[in-house]
C-alpha cells in the first residue's frame, strides 16, 4: 500500500533534490495564507492540501490577484470538505505563467515487475484518461531496477514523448533525478503533472505526487514522520484501525465484516452482497490473531454508525480457534446488552476447542461461511424494517 | 504424483530460530516435510526444531544437501534471503515473509530471470501435497490426498475452498499459495503449466482476487494450452476503486484495471466458470470429476 504525501510535502522533497519548484507557503489560516500571498506576490494559486484527484474542478483550487480575492479563497477553502476529506492547510504559491504543460512520472509496473519512466507532452490534465484515450501520447522506458535508469533511457522517453529539443535536457535531468529520488525513498509513484514550461524555456514542477511504499518505512524515518502528519485528515474510524494495526477499509453498508486473511475477508464481503445485504467495512485482524485482537476488532465495528448486525468468520490456520472464542467473550461480556447482533463462523485450527468455548448466550453461532452471511444479512434486514 | 513438493524434498528454514520460523518447522515435520537444517546468520553450530542451524544457507546446502528453502525472515531482511536462497543453487525457495517492499521485490524479480530457482510468494502461505509434505504455515489437517490442484493469492480463502473440497471427499494433488503481493516469483500461468503437466492432476481450482492483470494473462494461457478442466473464484467483486484490500496487491486502479469483473469474464471467454460462491467452485469440481 501506498503511502501518499501532501502536496507541500512532496514538493519540499523534490525541492531538495534539485527540481524547480514555485516559490510556496504552507498556512493553516485565513490571515496566515494572506500573509503568505503578500510575501510571495500576485498572482498566487491557493490550494488545499489534501490526498485526492480532481482539487481544481472541486472548488479546492484558486488563482487569486489581491489581497481581498485570497482572503476570500483561504477562507473558502479552509474547512471545506472536499470528497470526503476536511480542508486543514492550503499552499499559497506563486503562479506560474506558462506556455505548456508536460507530464513526468515514474512507477511500478507490476505486471512487468519493474519501474518504468513515463514522459508526455499532453500534462496538465488527468494523466489516466490520456493513457486510455490516447496511449501513444506517453512515452514509457522500463528501467532494470539492479542498474537504475541509464542517462540514455531519460533522453530517450524524453525524445520518444516529442518533447521540444530547447527544454530536452532539462526535461531529461528532472525524470533522471525524480527517478533517484524514487529509488532512494522507495516510491511507489513519482509524479509532477504539470511540468511546467515558461516562456523562457524554463520547466517548473507545478504539482508534486510521491506516494511511499508502507512496507518500506522502517527504513525511511524522514518520510514516516511526514506520514504521520499527512494521516490526520482522514477517516475517523480508518485512524482507529491504524491504531490497532488493522487492515480496515470503510464501506457504506450495514453488516460489519471481521475476518482473517484478505482474500477471505474480501470474500465474505462479496458474499453480504450476493445474498443481497451490504457490507460496512473489511477488516482484517491478520494471521495468528489472539484474544485482545479480537475485541479489539469487535470494538471498531461496534463503533460505525452504519452497522447493525456482525458476521465474524475465521478459518484458523495460525489463528485458533479457542483464543478467537475467548476475544469474542471477552468484548461482549462487558455489554449489559450486545449493541448489535454477532453471528460468528469458527473454521479450522481449533474450532472445536472455540465452539465450546463460545458463550451462545452473547453470539449467534453458524457452521458455514454462507449460512452465517445469510444469517448476518438477515439480522441486518430486521434492524432496518423497525 | 504431485509438483514442486514430496516426501523426498529436502528443506532449509531461513529464520527457523525465529518464533515462527521454529514453530512452522516443527509443524511441517510433523505433518512428514524432510526439514534438513536452518540457516541464520551468527546461529550457526546451534540446534534448533532438532535439525543442525548453519550461518549461511550455501553451507546448509553443502552439508545436508538441501534443495529448497522455506523463508520465515522479518521483512527488512527477507529480499535478501531471497537473493541468498537464489545464489544458492536451490530447486524450490518459497518466501512466506509478508510486507517485503517492493522496490526488494524489483531486484529479487530481476535476479530470478538470472536463475534456476524457482519462487514461491512471497507473502503466501506456501504449498502442501497432502500425505506427503508441506513448505509453509498451511494447516495440513484440512487436506485430502486426491486428484485436484489448487493455486490461489490467498492463504485463508484457499482453506475455505480446500475444505468445501474435502467435505465431499475431493482430495488434492498440491495446493499451492502464491502470494498477494504486486510482485511474486511463481504466478497463475506458471502453476497452471505445472499442474497441466501433472498426470495425476484432473481438475484445477485457480482463486485470484482483484488488482493487477494475472487473472486475465491466466485466462488467456487457459484457453490455449490447459486441457484439464479449470473452475475459477474472484474475490472482491464488491472492493472499491482506489482501496487496497488488506493484500498490497489487491487495488482496484483508478483507471478500472483489475477489476472482479474483467477477471471473471475473461476466465468464463476461456471457458473457465467462476464461482459465486466458494460453495459453487466445488459444484464445479465435483461436476468435472463426475
Amino acid at each position: 500500500m501506498a503511502m501518499k504525501l501532501h502536496e507541500y510535502q512532496a514538493k519540499q522533497v523534490f525541492a531538495d533534490a534539485g527540481i524547480p519548484t514555485p516559490a510556496s507557503q504552507l498556512a493553516s489560516d485565513v490571515d496566515g495564507a494572506v500573509a503568505a500571498a503578500e510575501e510571495i506576490g500576485y498572482p498566487v494559486a491557493i490550494k488545499a492540501q489534501v490526498q485526492v484527484g480532481g482539487r481544481g474542478k472541486a472548488g479546492g483550487i484558486k488563482l487569486v490577484d489581491d489581497e481581498e480575492e485570497a482572503r476570500e479563497a483561504a477562507d473558502e477553502i479552509l474547512g471545506m470538505d472536499l470528497k470526503g476529506y476536511h480542508v486543514g492547510s492550503v499552499l499559497v504559491e506563486e503562479a506560474v505563467d506558462f506556455t505548456n504543460e508536460l507530464y513526468v512520472g515514474i512507477t511500478m509496473d507490476r505486471g512487468e515487475g519493474k519501474p518504468v519512466a513515463m514522459v508526455s507532452t499532453k500534462g496538465g490534465v488527468d494523466i489516466e484518461q490520456v493513457a486510455e484515450d490516447d496511449p501513444d501520447a506517453i512515452a514509457r522506458e522500463h528501467i532494470d531496477p539492479a542498474f537504475g535508469m541509464h542517462p540514455y533511457q531519460a533522453r530517450k522517453a524524453v525524445y520518444d514523448a516529442g518533447v521540444d529539443q530547447a527544454i530536452a535536457r532539462d526535461v531529461s535531468s528532472v525524470l533522471t533525478t525524480l527517478y533517484q529520488l524514487w529509488d532512494d525513498r522507495d516510491g511507489a509513484d513519482a509524479e509532477i503533472n504539470p511540468l511546467m514550461v515558461t516562456a523562457d524555456d524554463e520547466v517548473i514542477a507545478a504539482d508534486a505526487v510521491m506516494n511511499i511504499d508502507e512496507d518500506a518505512l522502517f527504513r525511511q524515518p524522514e518520510l514516516a514522520e511526514m506520514e504521520a502528519e499527512a494521516a490526520s485528515t482522514g477517516d475517523e474510524l480508518e485512524q482507529k484501525a491504524d491504531e490497532y494495526g488493522f487492515d480496515y477499509v470503510r464501506l457504506d453498508g450495514n453488516v460489519g465484516i471481521i475476518g482473517n486473511g484478505a482474500g477471505l475477508v474480501m470474500t465474505t464481503l462479496d458474499l453480504v452482497d450476493h445474498y443481497g445485504g451490504e457490507p460496512a467495512n473489511f477488516l482484517d485482524v491478520g494471521g495468528g490473531a489472539k484474544a485482545e485482537r479480537i475485541a479489539n476488532a469487535l470494538d471498531m465495528v461496534f463503533s460505525d454508525d452504519n452497522v447493525d448486525s456482525v458476521v465474524f468468520n475465521i478459518f484458523g490456520g495460525i489463528t485458533r480457534g479457542d483464543e478467537v472464542a475467548k476475544g469474542i467473550n471477552e468484548a461482549l461480556e462487558q455489554f449489559d446488552e450486545i449493541p448489535k447482533p454477532v453471528v460468528v463462523r469458527l473454521a479450522g485450527t481449533n474450532w472445536e476447542e472455540g465452539m465450546e468455548i463460545l458463550n451462545e448466550d452473547l453470539v449467534t453461532v453458524e457452521q458455514t461461511l454462507e449460512s452465517a452471511v445469510q444469517r448476518a444479512v438477515e439480522y441486518a434486514g430486521e434492524v432496518n424494517d423497525q | 504424483m504431485s509438483v514442486l513438493v514430496d516426501e523426498d524434498t529436502r528443506v532449509v528454514v531461513q529464520g527457523i530460530t525465529g518464533g515462527e520460523g521454529k514453530f512452522h518447522a516443527e509443524q511441517m515435520m510433523e505433518y512428514g516435510t524432510n526439514v534438513v537444517a536452518g540457516a541464520v546468520p551468527g546461529k550457526g553450530g546451534q540446534e534448533a526444531a532438532g535439525v543442525p542451524v548453519y550461518d549461511t544457507v550455501h553451507e546448509a546446502v553443502e552439508e545436508e544437501n538441501a534443495d529448497t528453502s522455506v523463508i520465515f525472515v522479518p521483512p527488512a531482511f527477507a529480499g535478501d534471503a531471497v537473493f541468498e536462497s537464489l545464489d544458492s543453487d536451490l530447486d524450490l525457495a518459497v518466501a512466506i515473509t509478508e510486507g517485503i517492499p517492493t522496490q526488494d521485490m524489483a531486484r529479487v524479480n530481476k535476479r530470478l530471470s538470472e536463475t534456476d530457482t524457482r519462487l514461491i510468494g512471497p507473502n503466501c502461505p506456501g504449498l502442501i501435497t497432502p500425505g506427503e509434505a508441506k513448505l509453509g504455515i498451511l494447516p495440513g489437517n484440512i487436506f485430502s490426498e486426491g486428484n485436484v490442484g489448487l493455486v490461489s493469492r490467498s492463504g485463508t480463502l484457499t482453506y475455505q475452498v480446500v475444505d468445501s473440497l474435502t467435505n465431499r471427499g475431493i482430495g488434492q494433488t498440491t495446493a499451492i499459495g502464491i502470494g498477494g503481493d504486486p510482485i511474486i516469483g511463481t504466478d497463475f500461468v506458471d502453476a497452471l503449466e505445472l499442474f497441466e503437466d501433472d498426470p495425476e492432476t484432473e481438475a484445477i481450482v485457480m482463486c485470484g482476487e482483484i488488482g493487477g492483470e494475472d487473472e486475465e494473462e491466466a485466462a488467456a494461457f487457459i484457453d490455449d494450452y490447459v486441457d484439464t478442466p479449470v473452475a475459477g473464484f474472484i474475490a472482491g467483486r464488491t472492493a472499491p476503486p482506489g482501496k487496497r484490500m488488506g493484500h498490497a496487491g489487491a487495488i482496484v486502479s483508478g483507471s478500472g484495471t483489475g477489476t472482479a469483473e474483467s477477471k471473471i469474464n475473461a476466465l468464463n471467454d476461456a471457458g473457465v466458470p467462476v464461482g459465486d460462491t466458494p460453495e459453487e467452485v466445488a459444484d464445479h469440481i465435483e461436476g468435472f470429476l463426475g
